[in-house]
């Protein structure tokens, strides 16, 4: 057993001085990924010593160089990832020691650490003194020119077509190896005594101009989208893309789009008008926050529903507590002063527009492991809701016709009206102890579970019922309070919360236990233990965008009692679009990362 | 122009028409060139002209930047051709700035590899122009690390094969002179090996399969040969580690030999001009130029050919001809004196140069009979004509082909009995003639070589004109022409020689000892030394 007598040591550079940890800019995804990269050893030959500290690294003692095992690699802290699409690294040669046998090249894990890079299975170099390629072979093939001191030497593996290029000072030599495996490590092999080379993984500008590169294959993909074949079915083609179209108007109730698209492109809508109307209906009273009345008028036109779906009452029912919270659900806004505007101040027709734009790039931050429904489009926009509603107010509609100080309040069909009372914000504060305790009895404190299997047929952005609504809300009441701050509505609200905490016990016994119910139940009593829910570590429920999920479930069950798609096949084929881009980063296929479902959404 | 500032198709299709009158002028009259001598036609620059000077460039150069892609695209082009080997133009455009950006930027933009081939190929070639004509350094990096590789990149074989003809053409404008250009070309992107798929249309694939492709692949196949020729010839035409690689490339020599018979004029002159380039590799010469005979086919080229491929060829064969080329011999044999003395006779310069050059060469160090042969081929009439010529490189090169004949001397007695009388008549013309120091040195030394034969010396000491000449250039203010003459005199009165004292005795009653020794004190060491030996000889 013969080990290498080669000492490396990684030397300080001034600039690594700064910070050990070196973070590189993984060059793949136009530097949205950051890929911590930094050169790194797993040598441990008796004789092979090696620190590493930085980036530059320096063959000192004891280094013979006469033979193949005198040499000694080191590669880079983490593998080149598929997703990246192209990855790209240069090193520079500071000296060229006695003889400048240097290698610079890729290997896989595993590969023998004491030899240069290119020797061995799965390790592939380009070597300095002849400027030879080697694909894991002791031979090497002419490639490319020598390199020695004073030159920077680039590597740019292209995990689309899985190939690999070199650049000397800037000019690309062509391509050196094909059908390269995945998961390989940028490597750098020494043999002589006093070669140096600093490796830079992004941290400084590269010599070679990398962007131009990938602005080639950024364009190469996309024009391969745009022209993919798509079988001489052209008719049936247009057909379903028609179609497409038209489900989707429907599902979301636009009602006279669709029957204006179903008249232009001559094609016919399944559901009838009517079940069209009421489904906006209930929508709309689900996103003004009126949910009570929006459980009432499913239970009305579509009997059986809810009692078939205790899962969605439920959510449903938790929902109309965060809202009776608020001051929106029509159970508490009639014990107010202030009583929302007649529905027919609400625009006539939903101008929803679904934003999947910032859904998407939710899905991109997302790691593999959290569970979003595999068909359907997730949507968390939790951290855009609270800096929303400046901009909201400043802009209100100026077609409100009310004027937010003297409104009259139109309908209403809560029964206890009646118990209008007055009262003072410290016996606000008593009451939401006291539910707090009943709270603790039931959930113990620091049990937070993170998962969520909500399922969503897309998602709504309603900024002008949100405008109206929030415009009329922020002006007569600056400082939001519980329940409108009205005493009557506070406690039909936690008399509310009591009735939910009995369905919620009923549905365990018959279901079983329920980690969603519980924790959605948690999340919404919470509010009542913080004086101001609206800057509470779970204030984010009471943001409208909540209402946004509820609704789509609402309105997928509705669609789907109707023998109707649950979700319609546009919002299906975006969500499979946007799954096989992670499948694809999954196994590897790096031209995921230049086709994104984001480019062609506007 | 003045519609130019109309609708955007105006726009366009007044570009294509201004590309179009410059473009049917270029293509004709200059095409490649890498030759010494222009081949410009006298009308070529003149639309190019007419355009600029009606303030073309100015009107032209905003629609760039312009919002219809067509539009950018025909600007472009029109710049393209206007640029094209007319320095005017393109130390004009340097300076240009359109919206607060310079032109050479915009060119730079517009060759970033996401836009449209044909975009990114009339940039490079705009950049070219402007580089060629020396309005942007050739280590600029938008030449280095734009123009270049983008030009390589169009030789891709993804590329089109028209693009891959004109990204080639283009590439062998760009680096014909700059050996730094040359180098990196041929490093970037195997150009070298990519260059080798030029010569594989129509594809064996192709006749097969499919009748449209095997006739679009017949279409191009001759102009990818030639483009590739041109490039190889760019690329090798300085550096030699850079000639090696050419011609290690797979059947290299075979696809020249067979580029020198093909029926096109196009390829054969491209093929002659890439021969030409590796021809300068000394150990080409010895190896891969013999193994193929390439003299045959490049003999057979020089029959009948029109003078553009005639100079580049004989200026090939000059290479061939070097006393260390084992071609010389068979080209010899094969009746390359009298090919080349017809050349003298061209009314072509450039043919006349390779003529006597080519012949200059074949006497170096050659046997008696070669050098009979090339007097009685040439004539002495044609031998004065040439001596005559107001070309001091057809001068020049007849100087060193009489030195050449006068060496050795066995050689030098028998070309002086036979021509001696015509030789001295024309050393005397030249020395009295107003001529440069380097052909009077040349002629001197003609002289000495003279004085260097046994029965030939005699022609000198009995010409009291010219030995009067040889005194003056000893005391001439040129230290080149001095040492000259100081060999005749050194050659004449050499001690071992018969009739040695007889010389010696004229010559130093002409003073010229006396001229010796003040020579002898000179500060410059040779002359000092050659007159210190010279006294010796006196002495012994």
């Amino acid at each position: 057993m013969s080990f290498p007598s080669c000492v490396i040591i990684f030397v300080f550079c001034l600039c690594t001085l700064v910070g050990l940890q070196i973070t590189s800019v993984g060059r793949g995804r136009g530097g949205t990924d950051s890929l911590s990269q930094k050169l790194h050893s797993e040598n441990k030959g008796k004789t092979t010593e090696l620190v590493v500290q930085g980036l530059s690294l320096v063959a000192v003692q004891g280094c013979h160089g006469k033979n193949h095992k005198d040499a000694a690699s080191v590669r880079a802290t983490h593998p080149i990832p598929a997703a990246c699409g192209i990855y790209y690294f240069e090193v520079k040669i500071v000296s060229k020691g006695r003889d400048g046998y240097m290698g610079i090249g890729l290997s896989a894990q595993g590969v023998n650490m004491n030899r240069l890079p290119g020797w061995d299975k799965h390790s592939y170099g380009y070597h300095g003194d002849d400027g030879h390629s080697f694909c894991s072979s002791g031979t090497g093939q002419p490639y490319g020119p020598t390199f020695t001191t004073g030159d920077v030497i680039g590597c740019c593996v292209n995990l689309i077509n899985n190939t690999c290029f070199y650049t000397k000072n800037g000019h690309s030599l062509g391509i050196a190896f094909t059908d390269l495996p995945s998961n390989l490590y940028p490597t750098v092999g020494l043999q002589t005594p006093g070669e140096i080379v600093d490796a830079n993984f992004g941290q400084q500008p590269f010599v070679f101009d990398i962007e131009d590169y990938m602005r080639e294959w950024r364009a190469k993909i996309q024009s391969t989208i745009k022209r993919f074949p798509i079988g001489d079915r052209l008719g049936e083609w247009q057909a379903m893309l028609q179609n497409m179209v038209s489900s989707y108007l429907v599902h979301h109730g636009y009602c006279s789009t669709a029957t204006a698209f179903a008249r232009v492109t001559d094609t016919t809508i399944q559901e009838e008008q009517t079940s069209i109307k009421n489904r906006q209906r209930i929508q709309k009273l689900v996103l003004a926050g009126r949910v009570g009345e929006a459980i009432e008028a499913t239970q009305q036109l579509y009997p059986g529903l809810l009692e078939h779906n205790p899962n969605l009452l439920f959510m449903l029912k938790c929902r109309q507590f965060v809202e009776m919270v608020n001051g929106t659900d029509s159970e508490v806004r009639c014990f107010s002063a202030r009583s929302p505007r007649s529905q027919d101040s609400y625009p006539g027709s939903p101008s929803l527009s679904p934003r999947h734009g910032s859904s998407n790039s939710h899905i991109h931050s997302t790691g593999a492991d959290s569970p979003t429904c595999s068909n359907g489009v997730m949507s968390t926009k939790s951290k855009q809701s609270h800096s929303k509603y400046p901009a909201l107010s400043s802009s209100s509609s100026s077609s409100s016709s009310s004027s937010p100080s003297s409104v009259n309040y139109s309908e209403s069909n809560s029964t206890d009206s009646t118990k209008s009372q007055q009262h003072s914000s410290t016996s606000n504060q008593e009451t939401s102890d006291s539910e707090m305790e009943m709270e603790a009895e039931h959930y113990p404190n620091g049990v937070l579970e993170n998962s969520s299997t909500r399922i969503m047929n897309g998602t709504y952005k309603h900024e002008e019922i949100l405008q109206t609504d929030e415009s009329s809300m922020e002006d007569s009441c600056p400082q939001r309070q519980l329940c409108g701050g009205n005493h009557a509505a506070t406690e039909r609200m936690i008399q509310f919360g009591r009735e939910l905490q009995i369905l919620s016990e009923q549905l365990c016994r018959e279901y079983g236990k329920n980690t969603v119910h519980k924790k959605m139940l948690q999340d919404a009593f919470s509010l009542l233990a913080y004086s101001d829910p609206w800057n509470c570590p779970v204030g984010q429920q009471l943001d409208p965008i909540q209402r946004e999920p509820v609704c789509a479930a609402l309105n997928s069950a509705i669609l789907e009692s109707q023998n109707l798609p649950k979700q319609p096949p546009l919002m299906l084929a975006l969500g499979q679009a946007s799954e096989c881009l992670r499948l694809m980063a999954r196994v590897g296929l790096g031209s995921c990362s230049f086709a994104r479902v984001d480019d062609y959404l506007h | 122009m003045a519609l130019l500032s109309r609708s955007r198709y105006t726009q366009e299709y007044i570009c294509q028409i201004f590309s179009h009158c410059c473009k049917l002028q270029h293509w004709h009259s200059c095409g490649f060139k890498s030759l010494p001598q222009p081949l410009l036609c006298a009308n070529g620059p003149d639309h190019q002209t007419i355009l600029f000077n009606h303030g073309a460039v100015q009107s032209i150069a905003h629609l760039l930047v312009s919002a219809s892609y067509k539009v950018r695209m025909q600007a472009l082009k029109c710049f393209s051709v206007l640029a094209f080997e007319n320095p005017q133009v393109s130390m004009t455009l340097v300076n240009v700035s359109v919206d607060g950006e310079l032109l050479p930027q915009i060119f730079v933009k517009m060759l970033q590899r996401d836009k449209p081939i044909e975009m990114q190929l009339t940039s490079a070639k705009c950049l070219t122009s402007m580089c060629r004509a020396g309005a942007i350094r050739t280590d600029d990096p938008c030449i280095v690390l734009k123009t270049l590789p983008c030009l390589v990149r169009m030789c891709s074989k993804e590329r089109l094969l028209e693009e891959r003809v004109e990204g080639a053409e283009t590439l062998a404008y760009l680096i014909e002179t700059d050996v730094e250009l040359q180098r990196i070309a041929s490093i970037t992107d195997h150009l070298i090996v990519m260059l080798a798929d030029y010569f594989k249309y129509p594809s064996s694939v192709s006749a097969i399969t499919d009748i449209k492709r095997l006739d679009h692949d017949l279409k191009h196949a001759h102009e990818l040969r030639q483009a590739a020729f041109k490039l190889y010839a760019s690329l090798g035409a300085n550096d030699e580690d850079i000639r090696k690689k050419i011609i290690e490339t797979e059947n290299m020599m075979d696809r020249i030999v067979n580029g020198l018979s093909e029926s096109s004029i196009k390829v054969r002159l491209a093929a002659v001009r890439c021969l030409h380039s590796l021809s300068r590799s000394v150990q080409q010469l010895r190896t891969s130029f013999q193994d193929h005979a390439v003299w045959k086919p490049l003999m057979k080229v020089l029959q009948n050919a029109p003078n553009e491929i005639l100079v580049v060829a004989s200026s090939t064969l000059c290479n061939l001809l070097l006393e260390f080329s084992p071609s010389k011999e068979p080209i010899l044999e094969s009746g390359a004196i009298e090919l080349l003395c017809s050349l003298t006779q061209s009314e072509n310069l450039a043919l006349r140069v390779n003529g006597i050059w080519a012949l200059m060469n074949m006497a170096f160090q050659a046997e008696q009979k070669i050098k009979s042969d090339i007097l009685r081929g040439l004539s002495t009439e044609q031998l004065f004509q040439l001596l005559s010529d107001s070309d001091v490189n057809v001068l020049m090169k007849t100087l060193g082909l009489l030195r050449n004949l006068l060496s050795t001397r066995p050689h030098i007695d028998h070309i002086m009995s036979t021509h001696g009388k015509q030789i001295m008549q024309a050393v005397t013309l030249i020395l009295e003639g107003e001529h440069n120091i380097e052909v009077k040195e040349q002629t001197l030394c003609i002289l000495a070589n003279i004085a260097d034969g046994t029965t030939a010396k005699e022609l000198i000491m009995t010409n009291d004109d010219i030995l009067q000449k040889i005194k003056y250039y000893m005391s001439h203010s040129n230290a080149k022409l001095q040492l000259a003459a100081m060999f005749c005199i050194s050659n004449l009165i050499w001690n071992e020689e018969e009739g040695s004292q007889e010389r010696q005795d004229k010559l130093r009653d002409m003073g010229i000892v006396d001229i010796l020794h003040k020579l002898s004190q000179s500060s410059d060491p040779n002359l000092c030394d050659k007159a210190k030996t010279a006294l010796q000889q006196y002495l012994a």
